[in-house]
Parts: structure tokens; C-alpha cells; sequence
């Protein structure tokens, strides 16, 4: 009891000091006009061919790739930031595949991999533009910031094509990208917003601070959420740990009695935050997941009210095409590209629950139609 | 004074310290039942149990390496292979289970056995030995699984974490997780303060000189207190690798906890002294503490911050009580 009483004061002086932190990261990351850019971009209808959103285009303009013509077959190389997430090897898999398809159009094409280190993709840009084996680099960044320069270096010898992240420079031929975070925030918080039963509370998962294109998202359904007054009981970070999030979930049920509906930034531990719900005996939330198979599984399976957003790993097709069509002369959308960002909704759920596919296959992968599918991507 | 009176003392002071760490769980639990009744029903004290028993069979695991006068700092990262081997050996495949947990009680030894071996016979100062082995099995199950989670753990896995009896007389639910804890319990009660090796490991922990010169083979006993809290790893591992799934950092800090767990349930942490009802009821509180700060509202780094003043406040509070008790 002695103890008790010693820490009350200890902890809470802590907690002033605690307090004062969070203030430090929010302001970049909830940017009013980015966040009407977006809205602007999930009312337009994309350019380019039916059913295939890895080519189509959300506005943007035709940039004249000319003076890079050249005769082909090209050699492509590609530096990647890593492949240390189940989103990575997806997208890793489908670029691969996409390098396949145009094998008349590609000699060689050479990859790589940083392992999600800065320095080792400077280095890895620098040999590449050195080499002189590459007609064009694709560049999928680390990090913003410090690829820059390397970026800038590479783009006065060949040109370059950058995807997923960005990098602060216009020189890259064209920068490739869906909506983005603010785009998943607006499509997530409304989808809650209009199931939500009235007064009913909502918790929000988060993976963890600090990265930009996560903060995007909770800044953008938070601003949602704010505007229709939702209570929103907690905003709790996962560390994108299962054990973690289903303890978390398990705590917030103990502590309110009933949670309605559950927010995620990324879908990875959906199933874990459905299972807290289902070991207290509550009925399963509204919920906002990712395209990840086990979360559309449980979804059908349970006949839950959920809606899937995705950052479609079939942007790893789009740089493989860009760079072609460069070399071929052939105009691309630039200096930035914004692909459609779709959303998995009751209505096409059946088209993307997959048995066959492994539990952490991103079904918006856009990869039914490439060779090797569906045994490349550990499907059976 | 006498060597006879610190005798006499000796029995009365352990008792204390152990209702001491019984009393505070009680205190936070029921200051839990008052902001959430629900914890007070038998649903939800069995939900509190089933949620504190991986952390109290490693705390159970590690009191015999602390009383011993060691430390175990590898348990948290053998907790993460133990998730990641489990869905790699399984791999998606419910008949590959019963083997599965076969090798990974095999793994446990192995690391066991090398965690014991080379502070016993390499005489390296156990804090480094199990520092370098956190480091290794964390990048051997970083390597095994290529660093993202794969695949899922079967269901038949899972049942030890997961499983619930439903309908049982007074409780209502019976997690099948609670059993394993009280298994667990009850041996490491019997093989700490019920055996021969046991008051070896009190007496190593104490001296180890003079408990080599009364004829123990103190590297036999550092072998087995290190093979006790792997296993007891391994055991948490199964847990909670079948409470919330495959994770890859399902065991990060939970060595630490573990410890704190022991010192806080009055365990000195220079060996020699301690209980597993004081460790499993130290156990208790932290689990307690976290469910009370949740309650509270707190945010997960001030659950942190809480949790380290709690281990200083602790060892404080054990250093105080020894120099007034003598």
C-alpha cells in the first residue's frame, strides 16, 4: 500500500512531462489542402484502360519523353527500399511479373535491395548510374529526405522513375503513386461515419507514429471523425503486433462494456482486433481492415460490416511500364502520376476473397493476369 | 547479532514479503473491480488470469535463475522464436502440431543447456551471456521467418492460449491457459522449495564458494536454473503465440517484465533469496498495474514509465525492508 501511494504522484509528474510530446509531430502531417487535394482526387474518374488501374491515371498531364527515345530491348534497373513487409513482397512479386510480361521490350533488369537503409540505397544508385548497364532507374525511396540527392544525381545521367514514396525533387521523369494517406482517412472515417449507430464509440488502431504516410491517414478520418462529432474513445498504437492489438482491444471492450466500430491505418492485425470481440463475447464491430486475404476471409466468413481500403500494390507495375514507354519515346502522365485508390466494399468482396491465396496476400495486387499467378505469390 | 537470531528471522520475514506482494495485487485488483465491475465477476477474473499467466510462468521460470544470482535476459526473444517456429514448423498444418511443440520444448533446452554452459563454464557474467543469446535467437527467428510474420498458427496450436471450457460450475469460463499456469505453477512451487536442487539453487545464489565446498556442483545447478526458465519460455511462448497469433515481437520486453515481476514479488535480485508465490504474485501485479493504467486512460509510453518507476520503487522498497529487518 506504501507503494501505491508512492507512485500516484511519481507517475503522474511523468505524466505532465509525457504530455507535452505528441505536439512535436502533428503539424505536417494534417495539411488542410492536402487534404482537400485528396477529396478532389477520390471524385475524379481515371483515364486510361478499363480494368487496368496500374495504367490508368487520376488527372494529371502527358509529359514528352522524346529525347530519351532510343532503340530497345532496354535494361531497366530498380532500387529498392526493402522487402521487409508482406506489402513489399507483393509488390516486389508483381513488379517481377510485370518485368516478364514485357520481356521483348526488357534485356535485362537488374535489382537492388537496400534492406531499408539509406546509405546502402545511396550507394546503390550511385553503382547503378556508374555502371552504365542502365537505360532507365526505378527508384522506390526509403526515405524522402535523404534519397534526394542521390535521386538528383541520377536523374542528369538517365532517366528516373520514382513510385510509393517520394523524393523532394521535380528531376525524376515521373513519380508514381495512388491518392495516398489522406485519400485512405477519408475513405475509411466515412465509411464508419455512415454506419455508425448514434452515440456509438469508436476506436482507432494505429501502427505507430511518427510515419508520414501513416499520420496521413489518421489525420485525415480524425478531421472526418471530428467534423460528424464521433466519439472516438482512443487512439492506440499496435506496433502492427497481433498479441498487442488484441490486448488493446480486449482493454478498451473491459473498459467501455461495447466498442461499435474499430479504425485501423493498416489492416495487418485486423483479425487479432476481431478476435478480442469474439474471446469477450461481443458482437463483431464495424470495422476498416486493408485488402489482406485473412481479413476479407473473416469478413465473408462472419458476414461482418467492414469495408477494406488499399494502397494497391499494383503500383509496382506502373514504373516497370513507365520506363518503357520512356525509352520507346512513348509519352508518360508526370512529373507525378496518382493511380486510383480502390476500396473493397461488401458489394465486390466475393471478386477478391481468394482461398487459394495466402492469409497475407494483398488482394488488390492487380495480378491475376500475370504469368506465374497464382503460384508466384504462394498461392495454390 | 547472532547467526541463530537471523535464523529465527528468516521464516517469519519471507512470509511477510510474500503477503506483502499478495496484499498489493489484491489492493490494485480491487481498485480494478471499482472502476470496471465487471473484473469482479468470475468471468472477468478468470479473463485477468488467463491474460497474466504467460508473464507468470516466465516470472516463475525466472526465479530460479535470479535466485540462483543470475539473470535470464534471453526469455523475452526465446518467447519470439517460440511464435515464429511455431507457424514455420506447423505451416498451416494442424497435424504437424503435436512434433512442432516437440522441438520447440528441444529448442528450449538447447538454449537452455548453452545459456547455462556458458556462464558456468566460460564463466561469463550471466547479464552478457543472456544479452548476447537475446540478441542471437532474435535474429535467428528474424532469419527463419525473413523478418515479416508468416503464415498462421493452427488452431490446435492455438487451443492452449485460446481455448476456454464453457459452463463450469462457479467460474462460469475456464481458460485452458489458466490450467497451464497453475501446472506450471505448482511445479516450479515443488521444485524451488520442495527439492534438493532447489535449496542448491538457494545456496549457490547465497555463496556460491561455500556452497562448493559443502559439495554442490554449482555449474550442474546454473546449467538447470537456465533450462528451467527457457522452458518456462517456451510454455509462455505456446500461450501467447496462441492467445493473439503470429507476431514477431509478441516477446519484446518481456524479459524485463518477467524480472521485474520477480523483484517486485520480493525476489532479490543478487540471488539467494525469493519465492514463486512472490514472483508469480509480482506477476500479478504488473499485469494489474497495466489493466489499472488502461483503465486509467493512459497512453502505452507512460504505461512505460510506470512500469519502470514501479521495478525502482520495488527494489528500493526491498533494500529498505532488509536493512530493517536485518
Amino acid at each position: 500500500m506504501r507503494l501505491t501511494k508512492w507512485i500516484g504522484p511519481a507517475v503522474a509528474g511523468a505524466a505532465l512531462m509525457g504530455a507535452a510530446a505528441p505536439h512535436a509531430f502533428a503539424q505536417n502531417f494534417d495539411d488542410p489542402k492536402e487534404f482537400a487535394a485528396a477529396q478532389e482526387l477520390l471524385k475524379m474518374t481515371p483515364q486510361g484502360p478499363a480494368g487496368k488501374p496500374w495504367e490508368q491515371n487520376l488527372g494529371g498531364k502527358e509529359v514528352d519523353t522524346s529525347k530519351y527515345k532510343k532503340p530497345g530491348p532496354y535494361r531497366i534497373c530498380f532500387s529498392n527500399a526493402g522487402v521487409d513487409n508482406p506489402w513489399r513482397v507483393v509488390g516486389w512479386l508483381d513488379m517481377q511479373a510485370q518485368v516478364d510480361v514485357l520481356k521483348d521490350d526488357i534485356k535485362s533488369f537488374k535489382a537492388a535491395d537496400a534492406q531499408g537503409k539509406d546509405d546502402k540505397q545511396i550507394s546503390d544508385i550511385n553503382a547503378f548510374v556508374q555502371s552504365g548497364d542502365c537505360d532507365a532507374l526505378i527508384v522506390s525511396p526509403n526515405t524522402t529526405a535523404a534519397l534526394t540527392p542521390a535521386v538528383e544525381a541520377a536523374c542528369k545521367k538517365l532517366p528516373v522513375i520514382v513510385f510509393d514514396r517520394g523524393v523532394l525533387t521535380q528531376c525524376p521523369v515521373t513519380f508514381v503513386n495512388p491518392i495516398g494517406g489522406y485519400g485512405w482517412g477519408i475513405q475509411t472515417a466515412n465509411f464508419i461515419v455512415s454506419k455508425l449507430p448514434k452515440g456509438g464509440k469508436v476506436l482507432a488502431l494505429r501502427i505507430l507514429p511518427g510515419v508520414d504516410v501513416l499520420e496521413t491517414r489518421w489525420s485525415a478520418a480524425n478531421r472526418i471523425f471530428k467534423e460528424n462529432g464521433v466519439d472516438v474513445v482512443g487512439a492506440e498504437f499496435t506496433n502492427g503486433d497481433n498479441a498487442k492489438t488484441k490486448q488493446i482491444v480486449e482493454d478498451y471492450i473491459n473498459k467501455y462494456g461495447k466498442i461499435d466500430a474499430i479504425w485501423m491505418d493498416a489492416g495487418a492485425t485486423a483479425v487479432a482486433a476481431l478476435e478480442a470481440f469474439e474471446d469477450s463475447g461481443q458482437p463483431y464491430p464495424i470495422i476498416t481492415g486493408e485488402d489482406q486475404e485473412d481479413f476479407l476471409k473473416k469478413w465473408k466468413e462472419k458476414g461482418l460490416t467492414a469495408m477494406a481500403p488499399t494502397y494497391p500494390t499494383y503500383q509496382w507495375r506502373s514504373p516497370v511500364i513507365a520506363a518503357v514507354r520512356i525509352l520507346k519515346g512513348e509519352p508518360v502522365i508526370g512529373p507525378t502520376w496518382k493511380l486510383p485508390q480502390p476500396t473493397i466494399t461488401e458489394a465486390d468482396l466475393d471478386q477478391y476473397v481468394d482461398d487459394k491465396m495466402p492469409p497475407l496476400h494483398y488482394a488488390m495486387c492487380g495480378c491475376k493476369d500475370l504469368p506465374g499467378y497464382p503460384q508466384r505469390w504462394g498461392g495454390k | 547479532m547472532t547467526l541463530a537470531l537471523k535464523d529465527d528471522v528468516h521464516r517469519p520475514a519471507l512470509m511477510r514479503r510474500i503477503n506483502f506482494a499478495v496484499v498489493v495485487f489484491l489492493v490494485f485488483y480491487l481498485v480494478i473491480g471499482l472502476l470496471q465491475p465487471a473484473y469482479l465477476e468470475p468471468a472477468g477474473i478468470m479473463n485477468f488470469l488467463r491474460r497474466a499467466a504467460p508473464l507468470a510462468i516466465l516470472a516463475a521460470g525466472q526465479v530460479f535463475v535470479l535466485v540462483s544470482g543470475g539473470f535470464d535476459l534471453s526469455v523475452g526473444s526465446l518467447v519470439t522464436l517460440t511464435v515464429i517456429g511455431g507457424s514455420m514448423l506447423t505451416a498451416n498444418d494442424p497435424s504437424n502440431t503435436g512434433w512442432a511443440i516437440g522441438v520447440l520444448y528441444g529448442i528450449g533446452l538447447a538454449v537452455g543447456l548453452i545459456n547455462g554452459a556458458v556462464v558456468a563454464y566460460l564463466r561469463t557474467p550471466s547479464i552478457i551471456a543472456t544479452l548476447g543469446a537475446l540478441l542471437a535467437i532474435n535474429g535467428v527467428a528474424m532469419t527463419w521467418c525473413g523478418g515479416s510474420p508468416r503464415g498462421y498458427l493452427p488452431e490446435n496450436f492455438r487451443m492452449f492460449g485460446r481455448f476456454v471450457f464453457h459452463d463450469v460450475p462457479l467460474v462460469k469460463i475456464f481458460p485452458l491457459a489458466i490450467l497451464v499456469f497453475a501446472v506450471v505453477a505448482a511445479l516450479a512451487w515443488w521444485g524451488l522449495h520442495g527439492t534438493v536442487f532447489g535449496r542448491r539453487v538457494f545456496a549457490v545464489g547465497d555463496n556460491p564458494r561455500a556452497a562448493e565446498l559443502a559439495g554442490v556442483h554449482v555449474d550442474r545447478v546454473r546449467l538447470g536454473v537456465f533450462v528451467i526458465s527457457a522452458l518456462a519460455a517456451v510454455t509462455a511462448g505456446i500461450l501467447l503465440g496462441g492467445f493473439g497469433g503470429v507476431s514477431v515481437d509478441v516477446g519484446v520486453g518481456l524479459e524485463l517484465q518477467a524480472i521485474a515481476a520477480c523483484v517486485v514479488g520480493g525476489v532479490q535480485l543478487m540471488g539467494g533469496r525469493g519465492t514463486v508465490v512472490g514472483a508469480i504474485a509480482g506477476a500479478l501485479i504488473m499485469t494489474a498495474l497495466f489493466t489499472l493504467l488502461t483503465l486509467l486512460g493512459w497512453p502505452q509510453p507512460l504505461k512505460d514509465t510506470a512500469q519502470g518507476l514501479m521495478l525502482i520503487i520495488a527494489v528500493a522498497l526491498g533494500a529498505w525492508r532488509r536493512r530493517r529487518t536485518g
